[in-house]
């Protein structure tokens, strides 16, 4: 794919927006997160269609070649949709640590299928601790020296349900390698997790001698993950932006309407002050993502650092925007009817996902030489 | 907001200009005399050649000292005079006196002062703030009486800068208290080397004395002075603080000494001084050090998001922020000083350099938070002409001014 202009990125994110305005609306969300897979099977294959299921995938295997720029543009429009679906799990992790793992075979078996939305993947990569790092990584795997099977156990696997491509990471001998396992073999020994944030899928897998196959280097494996979870966080922050956007107009929105003592609330400066201290949050979340974006995108240096500031600006500002949002709205915002609340469990899923602020700042202060 | 606003720019190219400024400031420019002061005190000669050049103001008509260019030619020339170190230039953009004297003053009111402006041959200082005007400006009491050919002026202003040296003030005094708060407000020109003027200075939190009280008894302006229509002040005003927030957009002062800021130096500093003061491996102060360095990195990455923006012609946003940003940035790059020396900020004195910028800081953080507008009355703009909530109802809007209640 050549590379886009940012008109082009504008016309990109213009183009998702309009299709979720249509698709994924406040009644679609709460229907959708009702389901068993969590996800609109139909929507997602509009998706694929339009080439955002295999954006980041390469040409070669019926995607699309983007990369960080596009897709952070492209999230920004699923977190103000509030979007159930996979696109976070196979799109984006699965596809970029597939497209990291140097495993041509690999890539040629799985990644055609990932771009058309007809095969879902998912990533198993932390162990019950929940912390997106090599030391969280709690699957063992060992070799009789032709095959491999992998025991211990994988959480918060994402939409791991739904998922017709399963890849684990597990630890080897010579460190960490990157495999995978037929959702056959698995059984019962998936296990669907209840999610807090009702939009998200998450699960949990048993693994006991389990059959698996090794894609890429053993003990090799780590690279690549990392490569994946660096473009994943900047999706990420993206969804965080975005969402942190909409709830915020969606709030001075009601603001500008509700009338109490003869006025809008709006006018009162308790509720002034708050909307324009949460535009500044707002928008730095989208400067840092897109900055984060820009930085990966042109492998810069300060790549890495972008990234960790981006982990936790962006958190922290779609947090406190949907927390600010269900104090402003009052009590509507309290009711289950009201949508404030979906965002604020999305806010606090996200925060939580392939690291939290707290990691993230603490990453952010190494990076920087501290 | 000038005249010339690039309505009609000149028809010479980018290429053209940059080679006519590139051999101008060749054959002028001289940054070793000046360093000696051969452009004489503060540089008046330099700014005089620049002015009579007509480098000074370039997007301005050409009667007045400018070459008529659009924004783009403008900053060529502008590049050029930052490539070398030469000052001078921009002052179409920067000169808010120069530039309020252009846009309301009529014929013979410019000719006199525009050159001397640009030139800076005459020093100046604002009269806007008053003890019970502060947010509220519009509420000023200070009055003007006509008399004959003259204005009479009792009242009094303070925050004033350079109060003691100027030749003029920038005036807002009420003439009609009749009419609403806004519509009562006329703008002069004040000569300010009289004896009706009184300056004291003010001492402030930090132990320095930048502004001054200025009291004025009987003070005599010339009725051509006035600038813009006679109770049309409050317009003039808007325009010349404009032109004061372009000219004070960027960083505020984070140390005593430092001619830049604490605040733009860059994150290895916080970290090296939590090094020095062992404190580096306290998990939370790591927090804390993550938090402030982050936010002046956003508060950067903001700024020239907005500025790209405004460069493919979306307006922006968050060019309202910065300041909000920056109070955030002072304020708790302060605390974070402070947590990491402890009980060293109880001192001071240049004996104790650090708790001197901690406690600096802490106090001079006002300084942007107060100063050019609190950031409770930038959350009031922002809510208002950026979110477009509704105005909060103001009981002495359409009032006579007379009547208007004050503390």
């Amino acid at each position: 794919m050549p590379e886009l202009d940012d008109s082009e990125r504008n016309e990109l994110q213009n183009t998702v927006a309009r299709l979720l305005a249509d698709r994924s609306s406040e009644s679609d969300v709460r229907k959708t997160m009702e389901t068993e897979t969590g996800f609109d099977p139909a929507l997602w294959q509009l998706l694929a269609e339009m080439g955002i299921v295999g954006l980041l995938i390469d040409e070669q295997f019926g995607g699309y070649g983007a990369g960080a720029m596009e897709i952070e543009r492209v999230m920004e429009e699923v977190g103000a949709a509030l979007l159930c679906s996979p696109l976070l799990a196979s799109a984006v992790l699965a596809a970029s640590v597939l497209g990291a793992s140097g495993d041509d075979d690999a890539q040629r078996r799985l990644l055609p299928d990932m771009a058309k939305g007809t095969s879902i993947a998912t990533i198993a990569l932390t162990g019950t601790e929940g912390s997106w790092t090599p030391e969280g990584v709690a699957v063992r795997a060992e070799s009789n020296g032709t095959d491999w099977t992998l025991s211990g156990t994988a959480s918060f696997v994402i939409h791991g349900q739904n998922a017709d491509v399963v890849l684990v990471v597990a630890n080897t001998e010579q460190g960490t390698a990157l495999f995978q396992v037929e959702p056959s073999e698995l059984g019962t020994a998936i296990r669907a997790l209840p999610t807090f944030d009702h939009t998200l899928r998450l699960a949990e897998i048993e693994f006991a001698a389990t059959k698996a196959q090794l894609i890429g280097e053993d003990g090799n494996g780590w690279p690549a993950v990392e490569q994946g979870l660096n473009l994943t966080r900047v999706a990420l922050a993206g969804e965080q932006a975005g969402g942190a956007r909409r709830v915020l107009d969606m709030t001075v929105e009601y603001a500008k309407n509700r009338v109490q003592f003869g006025r809008a609330i709006g006018s009162f400066q308790a509720i002034k002050h708050m909307a324009a201290d949460l535009l500044l949050e707002s928008e730095s979340a989208t400067s840092a993502a897109r900055h984060a974006a820009m930085s990966l995108a042109s492998t810069s240096d300060d790549a890495e650092p972008a990234i960790s500031l981006a982990g936790f600006a962006c958190a922290d500002a779609f947090s406190a925007v949907t927390a600010a949002s269900i104090q402003m709205h009052g009590g509507i915002g309290f009711t289950w009817e009201h949508p404030a609340h979906l965002y604020l469990r999305r806010a606090r899923a996200d925060a939580q996902l392939f690291g939290t602020p707290m990691f993230y700042r603490e990453r952010y202060i190494q990076q920087l030489g501290g | 907001m000038s005249e010339a606003s690039g309505d009609n720019p000149a028809s010479v190219s980018n290429d053209a200009i940059r080679d006519e400024v590139q051999s101008w400031l060749a054959d002028n420019w001289d940054p070793e005399a000046m360093k000696k002061g051969a452009f004489g005190p503060l540089g008046r000669d330099w700014t005089a050649k620049v002015v009579d050049a007509a480098w000074a103001a370039t997007r301005w008509p050409k009667q007045w000292y400018g070459r008529d260019y659009n924004d783009a030619q403008a900053r060529i020339v502008e590049t050029e005079f930052a490539r070398v170190g030469a000052p001078g230039t921009g002052q179409d953009r920067i000169n808010l006196w120069a530039n309020t004297v252009l846009t309301f003053g009529n014929e013979q009111f410019k000719k006199k002062y525009v050159p001397a402006l640009l030139k800076s041959e005459i020093n100046m200082c604002l009269l806007y703030s008053e003890p019970g005007a502060g947010s509220d400006l519009a509420g000023l009491r200070t009055r003007a009486e006509r008399d004959g050919d003259e204005w009479v002026v009792n009242g009094q202003k303070v925050w004033t800068s350079g109060a003691a040296t100027a030749d003029y003030g920038m005036l807002v005094a009420r003439t009609d208290w009749e009419s609403p708060k806004h519509g009562g407000i006329s703008f002069f020109f004040c000569p300010m080397k009289q004896p009706g003027v009184e300056v004291r200075p003010l001492r402030q939190i930090t132990n320095e004395s930048h502004f001054n009280e200025v009291f004025l008894t009987d003070v005599r302006i010339p009725a051509t002075n006035l600038l813009g229509p006679l109770n049309g002040g409050w317009r003039v005003l808007q325009t010349a603080l404009a032109y004061e927030r372009s000219m004070m957009g960027e960083g505020a002062r984070g140390s005593r000494s430092g001619a830049k800021g604490a605040s733009e130096k860059g994150e290895e500093e916080l970290i090296a001084l939590a090094r020095e003061a062992g404190r580096l491996s306290d998990p939370v102060l790591r927090q804390d050090i993550a938090r402030v360095i982050a936010y002046k990195k956003l508060n950067a990455l903001n700024t020239a998001r907005a500025k790209a923006e405004l460069e493919q012609g979306t307006s922006s946003p968050i060019m309202s922020l910065g300041k909000l940003a920056m109070s955030r940035i002072l304020h708790e790059e302060a605390k974070l000083r402070t947590n990491l020396l402890d009980a060293g900020s109880l001192l001071e004195s240049s004996d104790y350099p650090r708790a001197e910028d901690a406690n600096f800081l802490t106090l001079n953080a006002y300084f942007t938070s107060i100063g050019g507008g609190t950031d409770q009355i930038q959350r009031n703009i922002i809510g208002e002409r950026v979110l477009g909530l509704p105005k909060e109802p103001e009981v002495d809007r359409d009032v006579p001014f007379r009547s208007v209640r004050s503390s």
